[in-house]
């Protein structure tokens, strides 16, 4: 009897907690939102562009998407520099000074670095990485450090792809983008 | 039958890694053509320069046609990861996730956990706003300090990707000049966030990148 008082009590306190947690969202502000319950899982990932595709092997790329970017360098720094000392036998250092195993380190954490101060880059000739921005010419940026060597001279047909900007100009104003080719 | 199944396999494999060139454009086999696939990821100061603006693109390729059905698909989240102090692992997130023609946000907010698996913050819902229409005017959504878009938009990358490939293949020895961009004419759908610094951190350096996750 006493124990059957105690689940009843249990019960009644349990229902009152959910009815407060019902209420409690009924009473949130905002307009409605739908409900998005449920475990998302990570399928893919990118931060800096050309990285997992040029650095990446066809065998891990999957693996890489969902390596969390704490994790990459320690499991792709290596494969990284294979890879780029494959593409560019002869790389030394690049017009940043960084040799192999520097430059190598530096991209297999693949995230992009966004300064909150100024002006925000791929690379302007003054500013390195501080951000992307739409017009920047991101594959000339990569080529250039990948096979430029240490002034940015060596392997001239391969440092730039010649084609410096997009098929359609920016906005100044949100959304930035230009509207779709219809 | 068996033999050219085979090489039928093969072939697709190989084709498959040729094209696996670009910005993260169809990347992985895993992902590649699929709703998932992130194309591109742009962080920038805005016109605002109190606000930093975010682009993710997904979808790559797709040409006119394709994008009068393009869909953003509902079952998948897009996540920008914000790190604040240098790390490389978020501190703060910004989910996209669309339902019945609308695109929700919640954040910049903390995550419930760090890595591969998220649940929606929806303590922390910024807005929304109607996907735009290919072809319609850009439908844009504001609340306190934040814009929001989603819909169809030109690729904004540019690369003589087939020229690389064939350098790659042995079968070319340097790039053309001119070059010619493989994404031109070509669009993708994207998803366009503008913050205020202040909600990321307010100065200094952060660390971003973006991720699309699948509901279990």
């Amino acid at each position: 009897m006493k124990f059957n008082t105690i689940k009843i009590t249990a019960i009644a306190a349990l229902a009152s907690l959910t009815a407060f947690n019902c209420s409690n969202d009924d009473d949130s502000n905002g307009p409605k939102v739908p409900e998005f319950a449920g475990t998302y899982v990570q399928e893919d990932q990118m931060a800096r562009p050309a990285i997992s595709t040029v650095f990446v092997s066809m065998g891990n790329k999957d693996a890489f998407n969902v390596t969390v970017p704490s994790k990459q360098a320690a499991g792709y720094q290596a494969a990284f520099q294979n890879k780029l000392l494959a593409l560019n036998p002869g790389y030394t250092t690049n017009a940043l000074g960084m040799d192999a195993a520097t430059f190598t380190g530096a991209l297999a954490t693949d995230v992009l670095t966004v300064t909150l101060d100024g002006k925000t880059t791929f690379f302007d000739g003054t500013n390195v990485l501080t951000g992307r921005m739409l017009t920047d010419d991101v594959i000339d940026v990569e080529l250039l450090l990948i096979f430029g060597g240490p002034m940015g001279t060596d392997n001239s047909t391969l440092s730039s792809d010649n084609v410096d900007a997009n098929d359609k100009p920016f906005s100044n104003t949100f959304p930035y983008l230009a509207a779709p080719h219809m | 039958m068996k033999k050219s199944k085979i090489l039928l396999g093969v072939a697709v494999i190989a084709v498959t890694g040729f094209f696996a060139i670009a910005a993260d454009h169809m990347d992985a086999p895993a992902v590649t053509g699929g709703s998932n696939d992130i194309t591109d990821f742009y962080a920038f100061q805005g016109q605002n320069t109190n606000n930093i603006v975010f682009v993710t693109n997904v979808q790559a390729l797709l040409s006119p046609t394709d994008t009068q059905s393009a869909k953003f698909d509902e079952n998948t989240m897009l996540e920008i990861n914000i790190d604040t102090n240098g790390d490389a692992i978020e501190d703060l997130v910004i989910q996209a996730i669309p339902k019945d023609g609308k695109m929700y946000f919640f954040g910049p907010i903390a995550p419930a956990q760090t890595g591969l698996s998220s649940t929606v913050r929806s303590t922390g819902m910024a807005s929304n706003v109607a996907i735009t229409a290919p072809g319609a005017n850009a439908i844009i959504a504001t609340n306190a300090g934040m814009s929001f878009f989603a819909g169809p938009r030109d690729d904004p990358f540019f690369f003589d990707v087939d020229q690389y490939k064939a350098i790659i293949a042995g079968t070319a020895t340097g790039f053309e000049n001119p070059g010619t961009d493989s994404y031109a004419g070509t669009n993708v759908l994207s998803v366009v966030v503008e913050v205020p610094k202040s909600m990321i951190g307010g100065s200094g350096k952060i660390n971003s990148w973006v991720e699309t996750k699948r509901k279990q």
